[in-house]
């Protein structure tokens, strides 16, 4: 074990992970976090919090984790690169190690012209694969970027994102490759609409061997609606939501879409669970947490683990 | 007016290493002013080449570079010692190098660090070329910038909103990542893309660095 963290002790036990996904709000209520934590807490292993999701505002991520570990919740605290330098990163990547948070999940972030402040200013100073190296190289080598040392070092679980369904395709497994000689140890997926296209990503990852060096969560989510899934499929930047998808949401009666959705999605969960180097799924509920309960369960993933600590 | 000075003759060895053979190219505007790729340089580049070894088909110093027309019309009447080469090293600022990389289907190392563009945009009005990052990264990227035309100024390849050829924040703007993919596939250097980029120096930058200290 490298950190404390639970997802790595899950997947290091060969247990099916399941990863959920927490929006902290555009205020200052901690209520909406503990409201959400407590739907969450016993059907996944560990939360990602996201950072500034679509550029808008919301409470930062590491404040919003604090908030879901009181609540008895394992987070993932996500960071963009699009917002801070490589001093603000590493200054709060020490503070959520601190802190006692044992999992990151390193992104480049969406442009901020997609948010409500599409006048600021973007940083990228590093990129997503640079950031994985950085954690890695703070954790593993006790160093700062700029090679300085320090003193007791960041014990965090990195992870990392990829996205099946970007161009060009051909990149996308050299892509992953890169971010797994970076340092990454698991990887969550974009959410999985097209699950052949997927497979077939899979099979270049298998190719590589690279299943064998990083833990793959594939991503899913349910859609509540037939305008929710049209919106993915257009609006959205680097999805890909097939027709038949929308078809089927649209076969139905009206008032059963959100249930057909939620079927849906345990489909897709059980069709990636058959592909060979898929060891866990990360289930993004947003403002629907309600609904996770009932896809794990209808999944065939509760209990989850529990260790003894 | 774009301000360039060379690259350390250690990183240009370093870019040419695999080539026998190289066709020199300088231009007689900006960089010929700053006595980074003029007539003069383009000569000695060529010595400083040959006593290591290296071939060099043959050179030219064009009038404007970044004038892609000229830069094509001159380039004809060298085809001869274009296709001799492995290579083409050219002595100017980004905008030229990506000229060069436009108009000719051959691997292009730049050979020069663009510090400033003095508030001109050398003759290549219609796009953002270079982005005076002081560290020239062409040589990784197949002659196309994605420093002055990534939206994120991503260096380890496309993001994952990237697609269709188009960036995710403008259907009207191309991804550059793309263009670079389909670039270097076709010169069959797809393997330049596994490397891991590292953190730039951002200090040697216009962006966030201190000019005067870099142009004094």
């Amino acid at each position: 074990m490298k950190t404390k963290s639970n997802l790595e002790r899950v997947l290091e036990a060969g247990e099916f992970a399941v990863t959920g996904e927490l929006g902290p709000p555009q205020s200052a209520d901690p209520e909406v976090i503990r409201g959400k934590a407590k739907i969450l807490k016993d059907y996944v292993d560990a939360v990602n919090v996201t950072d500034g999701q679509t550029a808008v505002v919301r409470m930062a991520s590491w404040a919003a984790c604090l908030i879901g570990k009181e609540e008895g919740l394992e987070h993932i605290v996500q960071m963009t690169c699009r917002d801070r330098n490589r001093i603000a990163l590493q200054m709060d990547i020490l503070g959520i190690a601190a802190l006692g948070i044992n999992n990151i999940l390193c992104l480049t972030g969406d442009h901020q012209k997609f948010g409500n402040h599409p006048m600021a200013k973007g940083v990228y100073d590093i990129d997503s694969i640079q950031l994985v190296s950085m954690v890695k190289d703070m954790r593993d080598e006790k160093k700062f970027q700029c090679g300085e040392e320090m003193a007791v070092e960041p014990r965090l679980f990195i992870g990392a994102a990829e996205n099946p369904f970007a161009d060009p395709f051909e990149f996308r497994v050299a892509r992953l490759a890169k971010k797994v000689a970076a340092g990454a140890d698991f990887i969550q997926t974009q959410i999985i609409y097209n699950v052949d296209k997927f497979a077939e990503w899979m099979k270049g990852v298998r190719d590589r061997g690279l299943h064998e060096r990083v833990k793959i969560l594939a991503g899913v989510a349910p859609r509540k609606s037939v305008g929710a899934a049209r919106y993915m499929k257009t609006r959205v930047p680097g999805m890909d939501v097939p027709d038949s998808v929308i078809a089927r949401l649209q076969g139905v009666p009206k008032e059963q879409v959100s249930r057909e959705g939620v079927k849906l999605c345990v489909d897709i969960i059980n069709q990636v669970r058959e592909i060979e180097g898929v060891v866990g799924i990360h289930l993004m509920a947003i403002e629907w947490e309600e609904v996770v309960p009932e896809i794990v369960e209808t999944a065939g993933l509760v209990p989850r683990p529990r260790f003894v600590t | 007016m774009l301000i360039s000075e060379q690259k350390p003759l250690e990183d240009i060895l370093n870019y040419v290493e695999g080539d026998k053979s190289i066709f020199l190219i300088g231009c007689k505007g900006c960089a010929e002013g700053w006595g980074s790729g003029g007539e003069k340089q383009v000569a000695e580049m060529k010595i400083t080449l040959q006593e290591r070894g290296k071939a060099i088909s043959g050179s030219v110093v064009v009038d404007m570079l970044c004038n892609s027309a000229l830069t094509k019309l001159k380039l004809r009447s060298y085809k001869k010692e274009i296709a001799a080469a492995d290579s083409i090293l050219v002595l100017t600022d980004g905008a030229g190098v990506q000229t060069v990389a436009e108009v000719v289907n051959k691997v292009v190392h730049p050979g020069c660090n663009t510090l400033s563009s003095g508030g001109a945009h050398a003759e290549w009005k219609e796009a953002e070329r270079c982005l005076e990052c002081g560290d020239c990264m062409l040589e990784f990227t197949g002659g196309i910038c994605p420093i002055a035309r990534c939206s994120k100024h991503l260096l380890n390849g496309p993001c994952g909103g990237s697609q269709g050829g188009k960036c995710e924040v403008d259907a009207d703007i191309p991804c550059v990542w793309q263009q670079i993919f389909d670039r270097l596939a076709k010169l069959g250097q797809l393997d330049k893309l596994d490397r891991l980029v590292t953190p730039k120096d951002w200090s040697v930058s216009l962006i966030s660095g201190p000019p005067v200290k870099r142009l004094s």
